[in-house]
């Protein structure tokens, strides 16, 4: 049993590839939060005086509210006085093409091993990067328009199309919805908005680059996607952050509204600094993300695969409010040395004949502890309602935690719902007999971690697929003996 | 091939195997037979790199090099297969997939390119009609939800894949039925040539019915006590171990 552990410790311990950092000047922001705060930043964003008293309304039901201690992770108490809310890299003109871009932002991507230039080529992905909290460039943005979908920054959004932006923010996360969403709605520096017009069926994957990159600086990101009337949009996320010996808070916010016969595909992949083999440092990722299926026949997809971060806090959810309406979620979440994740989804059955689907796959390695926490509930009209849900843990090692809280409220007779469960561990006698086949105990790993999580990798589109494979790998490099 | 000297073996400091010796040459089959708890499992293990044991003395020397001193993987590449007494399931990793990448790894030792998907195909099909294995076990994760017999099959059509230099089959009949017996006993007996080397574990005398062995050898308390040809398991059959158990302990 020594010798396990001894092993596990090697391959759980591989260091983090990604920590740097990057030496781009910041205009920030005063330390604390207080209604001077969110003034400075509305100012320094320009942003009209109702998107200010949104804020507002915002840090004042925040300041009425209580951080939530229900999830199952722990961690010392966030001192909101001691962050600073906004950091922007200094303003340049406007850019026309990527060598105008800060070379040593470039540089950063580049280690990322994001090739933006080929990206832009040979993916034909839109990459709208987020650099410490302001889009430094969009790019596509043109020939999206032809189509006239808008893909641009929330700040662009905010000044360029107000009456979409006032019509749609905080009406799928309201302001008051949780403690988190209170504070990113009051201090959110930037983000992403989108919206596919009728019958539009946007070409490309979005895709969205978030990067913390300044000491000390939590990032609220906001992202609004509107799927009109039978329009069908793909997006995808995906994160890495620096090294840090100091915690950061991300709250970010992200609303889905899809109305009739639209269809939103929603993948994540997370990788944010973990923090340390001794669990020092590392994001605390709080997130709010929410759909709504507001038209019948609509749908929303949310595939996600969180390997990153000290903390995560996250329950992408759908609201199920058209007739025959359908919410997926599908999720990886890896937890390793200290990591702690509470994650899941909520599934609200709202309309006659809706459906969804979660199946979350749970992997912890090292000391850590994953959650998967889920609501499915059905409302007395959902007549008809349909639930299936998967929930799977899988244990390297003896000195990691799998949790899994499921929270049925069905108030329809004619609902169904299912639900299905397992853990299964990798121990000593699995690896000794992939040894015996001539597999390496790395090799073997990734054998099992990648059948494990098949049906959700399938779900993502398929340059994120081998990504999200070899995140895993990275993650799960030398965790299991 | 093989030869394992003066073998002292324990495992929480308890000494299962105490002076084990044995010399196996290629084209041979040996049967290991005897009671419960004489150390015939350590033994297969030890050879196959388990962790668990602590080696104290003696030598294994398998074609000019010392196998203890290999890691359980490069062992299972030099030819060394170890067929199972419990196979255990791999969740979520279908069989296919499993042997495609167990096979790959074995070829590179060899200096072999890796099979592409549809060669790879072809030689899985070949070799699980040779153990008459149900094609669509193969989509399935590893032995999961697996009969005994299916298991000890999959066992032996692996064996069929990897075309190991020397198999140890640990009590790869146990729990079987005469049927899958005749099918395992066969898919050994037609991988046997002049090249390769079997060890056989058994308790009993049923399966080398149908493996002939060249030589019989009877362990007890953690060493080979009596050793023979075919016709010495006929005769433990029908006498019984403890004939062997009163002549060993007599002596000590």
């Amino acid at each position: 049993m020594a010798e396990e552990i001894d092993i596990i410790d090697q391959v759980t311990q591989s260091d983090y590839k990604y920590g740097f950092v990057t030496n781009v000047e910041s205009d920030n922001a005063k330390v604390g939060l207080s209604e001077d705060t969110v003034r400075f930043i509305s100012a320094k964003k320009n942003e009209p005086e109702w998107m200010l008293e949104w804020r507002l309304k915002a840090y004042k039901a925040w300041l009425q509210m209580t951080e939530p201690t229900w999830p199952n992770v722990h961690y010392p108490k966030i001192d909101y006085q001691k962050i600073i809310y906004y950091a922007a890299p200094k303003p340049k003109k406007v850019l026309n093409s990527l060598d105008e871009v800060d070379p040593e932002i470039l540089e950063t991507f580049k280690k990322l091993g994001i090739p933006m230039e080929e990206q832009k080529i040979l993916a034909g992905v839109a990459v709208d990067v987020v650099m410490d909290s302001v889009s430094v460039k969009t790019t596509y943005k043109e020939k999206l328009k032809e189509l006239g979908i808008i893909f641009c920054s929330m700040s662009d959004a905010i000044k360029d199309y107000p009456e979409l932006v006032q019509k749609y923010i905080g009406s799928v996360v309201p302001v008051r919805d949780n403690y988190f969403a209170a504070l990113n709605s009051a201090v959110f520096s930037d983000g992403s908005f989108c919206y596919i017009p009728k019958g539009t069926r946007c070409p490309m994957e979005l895709s969205t680059y978030f990067r913390i990159n300044e000491a000390n600086t939590g990032q609220f990101e906001r992202t609004l996607l509107i799927a009109d009337e039978g329009s069908y949009v793909s997006y995808l996320e995906g994160c890495t952050a620096p090294m840090r010996d100091e915690n950061q808070l991300h709250a970010a916010v992200v609303e889905l509204v899809a109305m009739d016969n639209a269809e939103i595909k929603y993948s994540t992949v997370q990788n944010w600094y973990p923090g340390n083999k001794e669990g020092k440092g590392g994001i605390y990722n709080f997130v709010t993300k929410r759909g709504i299926c507001q038209g019948i026949n609509s749908k929303i997809s949310w595939t996600q695969v969180e390997t990153g971060s000290a903390i995560t806090w996250k329950y992408p959810s759908v609201v199920l409010k058209g007739e025959n309406s359908i919410g997926e979620f599908y999720s990886v979440a890896v937890t390793n040395n200290y990591q702690q994740a509470d994650t899941g989804t909520k599934m609200i059955h709202i309309g006659k004949n809706t459906r969804s689907r979660i199946v979350s796959k749970g992997i912890s390695a090292g000391k850590s502890q994953n959650s998967y926490r889920g609501l499915v509930k059905v409302n007395p009209n959902a007549e008809n309602a349909y639930n299936f849900s998967q929930c799977d843990s899988l244990l390297i090692g003896d000195r990691c935690g799998a949790h899994t809280f499921p929270y049925l409220e069905v108030s329809n007779k004619s609902a169904k719902v299912e639900h299905e469960a397992t853990t299964s561990k990798i121990g000593e006698d699995i690896l000794f007999y992939c040894n015996q086949r001539g597999l390496s105990t790395e090799t073997a790993v990734q054998l099992i971690i990648n059948g494990y999580c098949k049906e959700v990798f399938q779900h993502l589109p398929m340059e994120f697929a081998a990504e999200a494979q070899k995140l895993l790998a990275v993650s799960l490099e030398g965790s299991v003996g | 091939m093989l030869s394992i000297k003066d073998l002292h073996a324990s495992i929480n400091g308890k000494e299962i195997l105490k002076g084990f010796g044995l010399e196996v040459k290629p084209g041979e089959v040996h049967a290991i037979m005897g009671p419960n708890g004489t150390g015939k499992s350590t033994l297969a293990n030890i050879l196959a790199g388990k962790q668990d044991y602590d080696v104290t003395e003696g030598t294994v020397t398998f074609q000019g090099k010392d196998l203890l001193d290999m890691a359980p993987e490069e062992r299972a590449r030099e030819g060394v297969f170890l067929a199972f007494q419990y196979p255990v399931e791999i969740p979520g990793v279908s069989i296919a997939n499993f042997m495609k990448a167990s096979l790959n790894e074995v070829r590179k030792h060899r200096d072999l390119q890796p099979l592409d998907a549809v060669e790879f195909l072809k030689v899985m099909k070949e070799k699980m009609r040779f153990v008459e294995i149900d094609e669509k076990l193969m989509r399935r994760a590893v032995n999961e939800g697996f009969s005994g017999g299916e298991k000890k099959r999959n066992e032996i059509f692996q064996m069929a894949m990897l075309e190991p230099t020397l198999s140890i089959l640990d009590e790869t009949d146990s729990g079987l039925d005469i049927d899958a017996l005749r099918i395992v006993a066969n898919g050994v007996n037609k991988l046997k040539n002049e090249n390769n080397a079997f060890i056989v574990i058994t308790h009993y005398q049923r399966l080398l019915d149908y493996i002939v062995p060249d030589f019989v050898h009877v362990m007890y308390n953690g060493r080979i006590v009596k050793s023979g040809g075919k016709e010495l398991a006929l005769e433990l059959e029908a006498k019984g171990y403890d004939w062997i158990k009163q002549e060993v302990d007599a002596t000590v």
